[in-house]
C-alpha cells in the first residue's frame, strides 16, 4: 500500500490535523481507474479527491497538466483555487494551480492552451469547448487525474452527461485517465458511480462517515405567514433576530426574485446596518465577486442567496442556514443544511421558513422525513440524444473522425452505456445532412465523408459557430443591465427579455438589491436608473423550478389526512380546518377538483400532488379536452400540488375529463402542438446544434432577420413529425417536462373517486396558485374571442370606427 | 371572404387573415417577403440545416390564397427569394409549383433588398409598379402616397385581458400599407420599433392576421 510522501503528512501534523479515514481511503485508491467518494460536507472532500494529486507533484517531475478539476459553478472553481494554493504554497510544491471558466479573459485561455498549469480548474462547458480545439491533444497530453467535484449535482443534469462525453473524449486522448467523484449524500450511489465509471471499467465507492444529524427546525415567528405569495416578508424580524445572534447566516431561497425581494425587505428593516449581501446567477461577475471576497474575510453576517450557493463552497464561518420556501424534496435541503458548520462532526444549524401557509404543512413534512432519514430522488434515464448530437459535433470541430471509434468512445461514458448503433447513426446523420426525409443539403452538408471514411467539417469556418452554441444550459434570453451614462454605466446584472418587453420608461424593479427605473433599451441593454419613486415590480428571473418530490408530496397527503394538527402552528392549523369546513382536503386516494368564479373568470382547481411537471401536463391535456367540449379554457397555471384552470365556462362533470384512457390518447395527439413541446423543442434544438443561440451582436441587427423556433416546430411537426428532433422532443417532454408516468400514478390512486366540490368564490387552498408565476395561455377559439372583443374595444376607445 | 375590408387611397382592399393584400376592384393579389430558399441560403453559408420544407410550405399558403381569390394579377412586393442564388437554386418541383400559379395570370415580382436582380422565372420583374392611384415597392419611403410595401415584417403585441399575443400585421394609415411577411421562415418587427413608429402617422391602424384579421390602433 503506498504512503502518503513525508511532506503531506509532516504538513498535516504542522496544521495539528490528522488525515480523515476516507482521505487515506481515496490515496490507497490513487490508481484505480474510477473512485466514488461519498462524504458530507466539511469532510474534506476536496482534499481527499486531491491528495493523489499533490503526491505525485510533489515528485516535481510532471511536465504540463496532470490534474482537472471540474465543479458545476465558476464560484466554486475560484473558491477550490484559493483553498488549494494555501496547502500547495505552506508545502512548498511548485504548483501552478489555474482556473478557466466563461469568465477567464481571452489571453489567459490563450495563454493556457499553448502552456497548461499542472491544475486545471473549470467547469463542463468550459471543458467541452477545450475538446473542440484541434490542438486538445497537445494541451492534454501527461493528464493523469480528472475529479469531478459536486457529481451528485452534475448527474442531475444534461451537463453531467456533456461532462461525461467530454471525459470519454479526455480517457481516449490519455488512456491512464484516473477519475474521482466527490459526491454529498444521495439516495443511490450506484447511479452515481455508474455514471462516473468508464465502461465496462467498475467505479469503486467509499462512503465516509455521515456525522451527526442535523439540528434543524422551522424558525418560530411572531407574525403569520400569508395565505398565499413566495417572500416570507412577514419572517424578516424573526430572520434578522437569527442573524444577530449568529456569525454567519447563509439565507436560501428558491428562485433569483423571491432572493431579490427578500434582500430588499431585509435591508429596509436592518436598523442596526448589518452588513449582510445578496448572491445568485443573474447578478453581475463583480458584484458577486466583492459580495464572495467580502465573505470570505469574514465580514458579512449573512448572504441571501439562490442555487448559485448551493454547491460546496468554503464560506468559513457559516453557522446558521436558513432555507426561505420550501424545500421541494428532502434530499437536496439535506445537502442545503450542510452549508453550515464545515467542520467535520459538528451538526449543521438550519431553520426553515415556509413563505406562506402551504408550505408550512410542506416544511413540516419535509423536517419529518429529514428526522427519517428517508431522501428522496427518482433515476434519470440514459443520457439524452441532443447532448450527443453536440458533442458529434465538438468532435468534427477537434478534426476528422472515424464513426466506428467514435461510438467505442462514447459509449464508454456512463449515460451513454446502452446506445444502440442506429441511434447514434442517427445521430451523425442529422450532425451531417440535417437528417430530414427530403433530402435537401447533398452540397451543403454540415459534415462530409472523406474518401477514407472519415468525417469533417465542410466548411471548416462553421467551427467558430458550433463553439460558440456549446453548452447544454439554457440561457433564457437574458438582457443585461446597465445604469445610464454616456458612455455606457456600471453593469447590475440580467434580466429575462419577456420582463424587460413588458416595462415601460418609468417602471421599477429591484436588481441587486436596489429600485432602479427603467429607463430605455439600447444596443439590446436595459438602461435604467437609481431615480427610483415608485413600487418596484418584481424582476422575473427564470429560476430553476423543481418538483416536490412523490415521497414528500405523499407526505403532505398523510399529514392532512390526521383528525388535528398538533405539529403544525396554529394559523396554519386553523387554515387546513378551514378548508376542510368550506370545502374539503385532498386526500391520497381521492381527486379533489374544485370549481368557482373569480375576476369575471371560472376557475377549476384540481389538486392532483403529482409534482410540478405532472401538474403541468396535467394542466395541458384537460384544457385541449375543454377546448374540444366548449369550456373555453384560457389558460392554466400549475403547481407540486395543484393546477388551476381559468376560461369563459363552468366545468359541470368532471369525470369525463378523468379518464385515463382518454387522456392517454389525447397524449400523442396534445404533444403536437402546445407550447411546452415549443419550450423544449427550442431547448434541445439549441443543444444538438440545430438553432444557434441569439448571440448579442446578432440580435442588434433586427428582429426581422431571426425567426422564432416554434415555426421550425410546427414545419416539422406538419412535414417531417419522425424527424430526429421531434423524437428528442417527445423523449424529453416524456420524461421531464411531461411526466406522463405521475399522473397515470395519480389516476390509478385515486380511481374513479373524484369530488367536485362547487364553490361561490376561490378557496383557501386554491387562493396561492392565483399568484404563480408561469402561467401557460390556451390558443383556442377564446383567444380569437377576446382578440375580437379586443379590437372593437381599442377602436371604440380611439374614437375609430370601421 | 375572410379578411378585413378598408378603404384606402379610395380604393376598396382587404387585408386576408393570410398576410396577403387582396384588391377585389382590379382582381390584384399582393404578397410580400416570401423569402423562399431561406434554409437553403443559410445552409450554403455554413449555417444550420434547417427543415427543408419552408417553400413548399409557402407556396401551399399562396396556392390556397390563389384558388380562393382567383387573381388576373399576383405582385410578389421583394424579398421573393432569400437572396439571387437561391431563386436560380430553387429545386424543380418549387419551379414547376410556381409556373403552374402563375399560369393564367399576370404575375410581378418587385425587386427586394434580398433579390435585386432578375430572376429566372416567368413574370415580369419591375423595381416599382404604379397602378391607379397605388404605389407597389418593396421598402416605404418617406413623403410616399398610396403606397404599399413590405421590407419591415411587421408584427403586432397586443395584451388582452392580461395575455400577450404577437402576430404579423398589416400596418395601415393614410398615406400607406406595410404588409406583414407572407414567408414561412420570416420573424417579425414589432410595431413599436422606432422605424415604424417614425414610419407610420398616428393614426395607423394594425391589422392583425390570424383566423380572423381583427384591427387595432397601430401599438407604439
Amino acid at each position: 500500500m503506498p504512503q502518503l510522501p513525508a511532506l503531506l503528512t509532516d504538513w498535516f501534523t504542522a496544521k495539528g490535523w490528522s488525515v480523515h479515514p476516507h482521505q487515506q481511503a481515496m490515496f490507497d485508491r490513487a490508481d484505480r481507474p474510477a473512485t466514488l467518494l461519498i462524504a458530507p460536507t466539511g469532510g474534506g472532500k476536496t482534499m481527499a479527491g486531491f491528495l493523489p494529486t499533490l503526491a505525485e507533484l510533489a515528485k516535481g517531475q510532471h511536465q504540463g497538466l496532470h490534474t482537472l478539476y471540474v465543479s458545476p459553478l465558476k464560484a466554486l472553481a475560484a473558491d477550490i483555487k484559493r483553498n488549494l494554493r494555501t496547502p500547495v504554497d505552506e508545502i512548498g510544491l511548485a504548483v501552478r494551480i489555474e482556473d478557466r471558466t466563461g469568465d477567464t479573459s481571452a489571453t489567459q485561455k490563450k495563454r493556457q492552451r499553448a502552456d497548461p498549469p499542472h491544475i486545471l480548474l473549470t467547469t463542463p462547458e468550459s471543458l467541452a469547448l477545450l475538446t473542440s480545439y484541434e490542438d486538445a491533444p497537445r494541451m492534454f497530453a501527461g493528464l493523469r487525474r480528472v475529479v469531478v467535484d459536486e457529481i451528485h449535482a452534475l448527474a442531475e443534469s444534461k451537463r453531467g452527461d456533456q461532462l461525461m462525453l467530454a471525459l470519454a473524449r479526455l480517457q481516449t486522448l490519455c488512456p491512464d485517465l484516473r477519475r474521482v467523484g466527490l459526491s454529498a449524500t444521495v439516495e443511490d450511489p450506484e447511479a452515481i458511480a455508474r455514471f462516473l465509471a468508464r465502461h465496462p471499467d467498475p467505479c469503486e465507492i467509499l462512503l465516509a462517515d455521515p456525522g451527526p444529524d442535523p439540528d434543524i427546525a422551522m424558525l418560530e415567528t411572531e407574525e403569520m405567514p400569508p395565505w398565499s405569495g413566495g417572500g416570507a416578508a412577514y419572517s424578516i424580524p424573526a430572520v434578522l433576530d437569527q442573524i444577530r445572534r449568529h456569525r454567519t447566516t447563509l439565507i436560501f431561497h428558491n428562485t433569483r426574485a423571491q432572493a431579490e425581494i427578500f434582500f430588499h425587505n431585509l435591508w429596509l428593516a436592518n436598523d442596526e446596518g448589518l452588513p449582510i449581501g445578496i448572491h445568485h446567477g443573474s447578478l453581475d461577475r463583480t458584484q458577486r465577486e466583492r459580495v464572495e471576497a467580502a465573505m470570505v474575510r469574514g465580514e458579512l453576517r449573512a448572504i441571501v442567496c439562490t442555487g448559485s450557493l448551493d454547491l460546496g463552497i468554503d464560506w468559513g464561518d457559516v453557522d446558521l442556514v436558513i432555507q426561505i420556501g420550501a424545500p421541494k424534496n428532502v434530499k437536496r435541503l439535506v445537502q442545503r443544511i450542510g452549508r453550515a458548520n464545515h467542520r467535520y462532526n459538528a451538526p449543521s444549524k438550519a431553520l426553515l421558513v415556509p413563505a406562506n401557509r402551504f408550505e408550512v404543512v410542506e416544511c413540516i413534512a419535509a423536517l419529518e422525513a429529514v428526522r427519517a432519514h428517508a431522501l428522496d430522488g427518482d433515476p434519470r434515464g440514459p443520457g439524452p440524444s441532443d447532448v450527443l448530437c453536440q458533442h458529434i459535433l465538438i468532435a468534427a470541430c477537434s478534426g476528422p473522425f472515424d464513426a466506428d471509434a467514435l461510438f467505442a468512445e462514447m459509449t464508454s461514458a456512463g449515460p451513454y452505456a446502452d446506445l444502440a448503433r442506429p441511434d447514434f447513426d442517427a445521430c451523425l446523420d442529422f450532425c451531417a445532412t440535417g437528417g430530414y426525409a427530403l433530402r435537401a443539403y447533398d452540397r451543403w452538408q454540415r459534415l462530409q465523408q472523406r474518401p477514407d471514411g472519415q468525417w469533417q467539417l465542410r466548411d471548416p469556418r462553421s467551427a467558430q459557430r458550433i463553439r460558440q452554441n456549446i453548452g447544454t444550459i439554457q440561457d433564457t434570453d437574458t438582457l443585461k443591465v446597465r445604469l445610464q451614462r454616456n458612455r455606457g454605466g456600471k453593469p447590475l446584472g440580467e434580466i429575462e427579455e419577456g420582463f424587460a418587453a413588458s416595462l415601460t420608461p418609468g417602471d421599477t424593479f429591484l436588481i441587486g438589491g436596489q429600485i432602479v427605473r427603467y429607463e430605455g433599451l439600447r444596443d439590446m441593454v436595459v438602461e435604467v436608473s437609481r431615480r427610483a419613486d415608485k413600487k418596484p415590480k418584481i424582476a422575473t428571473f427564470m429560476g430553476t423550478k423543481f418538483a416536490t418530490s412523490t415521497q414528500l408530496s405523499a407526505r403532505i397527503l398523510d399529514l392532512f389526512a390526521r383528525a388535528d394538527w398538533p405539529q403544525l402552528p396554529r394559523h396554519t392549523a386553523d387554515w387546513l380546518a378551514l378548508q376542510r369546513r368550506v370545502s374539503r382536503l385532498p386526500e391520497r386516494g381521492r381527486l379533489l377538483v374544485e370549481s368557482f368564479p373569480q375576476d369575471g373568470r371560472e376557475h377549476l382547481c384540481v389538486y392532483g400532488f403529482a409534482g410540478r411537471n405532472a401538474m403541468q401536463t396535467l394542466g395541458l391535456l384537460l384544457t385541449k379536452r375543454m377546448e374540444e367540449t366548449g369550456l373555453n379554457p384560457l389558460g392554466f397555471v400549475a403547481t407540486d400540488y395543484a393546477v388551476l384552470i381559468w376560461g369563459l365556462e363552468a366545468t359541470t362533470d368532471p369525470a369525463p375529463l378523468f379518464e385515463i384512457d382518454s387522456l392517454r390518447a389525447g397524449l400523442e395527439q396534445w404533444l403536437a402542438g402546445n407550447a411546452v413541446m415549443k419550450r423544449t423543442f427550442r431547448a434541445s434544438a439549441t443543444i444538438a446544434g440545430l438553432i444557434e443561440r441569439n448571440l448579442g451582436g446578432q440580435r442588434k441587427t433586427g428582429r426581422q432577420a431571426t425567426f422564432s423556433s416554434d415555426i421550425l416546430y410546427d414545419t416539422l411537426q406538419k412535414y417531417d413529425p419522425d424527424h430526429l428532433m421531434m423524437q428528442i422532443t417527445r423523449a424529453e417532454a416524456m420524461r421531464g417536462l411531461v411526466d406522463f408516468g405521475r399522473i397515470e400514478e395519480m389516476i390509478a390512486r385515486v380511481g374513479d373517486r373524484i369530488d367536485l366540490v362547487r364553490l361561490d368564490r376561490v378557496t383557501p387552498l386554491a387562493a396561492p396558485l392565483f399568484l404563480e408565476v408561469g402561467k401557460v395561455p390556451v390558443q383556442g377559439a377564446a383567444e380569437e374571442r377576446l382578440l375580437a372583443e379586443e379590437s372593437a374595444r381599442l377602436l371604440a376607445d380611439a374614437g375609430l370606427s370601421v | 371572404m375572410n379578411g378585413y375590408d378598408f378603404t384606402f387611397a379610395g380604393e376598396r382592399l382587404t387585408a386576408l387573415g393570410s398576410g396577403a393584400l387582396w384588391w377585389g376592384a382590379r382582381r390584384l393579389l399582393c404578397v410580400s417577403d416570401l423569402h423562399l430558399g431561406k434554409s437553403e441560403r443559410i445552409a450554403r453559408r455554413g449555417g444550420t440545416p434547417l427543415p427543408p420544407y419552408e417553400v413548399a410550405d409557402t407556396l401551399d399558403r399562396l396556392s390556397a390564397d390563389l384558388e380562393r381569390t382567383r387573381p388576373n394579377t399576383v405582385i410578389c412586393l421583394g424579398d421573393s427569394f432569400d437572396d439571387t442564388e437561391a431563386a436560380h437554386v430553387l429545386p424543380e418541383p418549387a419551379r414547376l409549383r410556381i409556373a403552374a400559379l402563375q399560369a393564367g395570370r399576370r404575375w410581378i415580382w418587385i425587386e427586394g433588398n434580398h433579390d435585386p436582380g432578375p430572376v429566372t422565372m416567368g413574370g415580369s420583374h419591375l423595381a416599382e409598379l404604379a397602378t391607379g392611384p397605388l404605389l407597389f415597392r418593396h421598402i416605404a419611403r418617406h413623403g410616399a402616397q398610396g403606397e404599399i410595401s413590405g421590407h419591415y415584417h411587421p408584427k403586432a403585441a397586443l395584451r388582452l385581458r392580461g395575455r400577450s399575443l404577437s402576430r404579423p400585421a398589416f400596418l395601415v394609415d393614410t398615406a400607406r400599407i406595410v404588409l406583414p411577411a407572407y414567408g414561412t421562415y420570416t420573424g417579425g418587427l414589432r410595431s413599436d420599433a422606432p422605424v415604424l413608429a417614425q414610419l407610420m402617422r398616428p393614426e395607423a391602424l394594425a391589422i392583425v392576421t390570424g383566423a380572423t384579421p381583427h384591427a387595432v390602433p397601430m401599438p407604439r
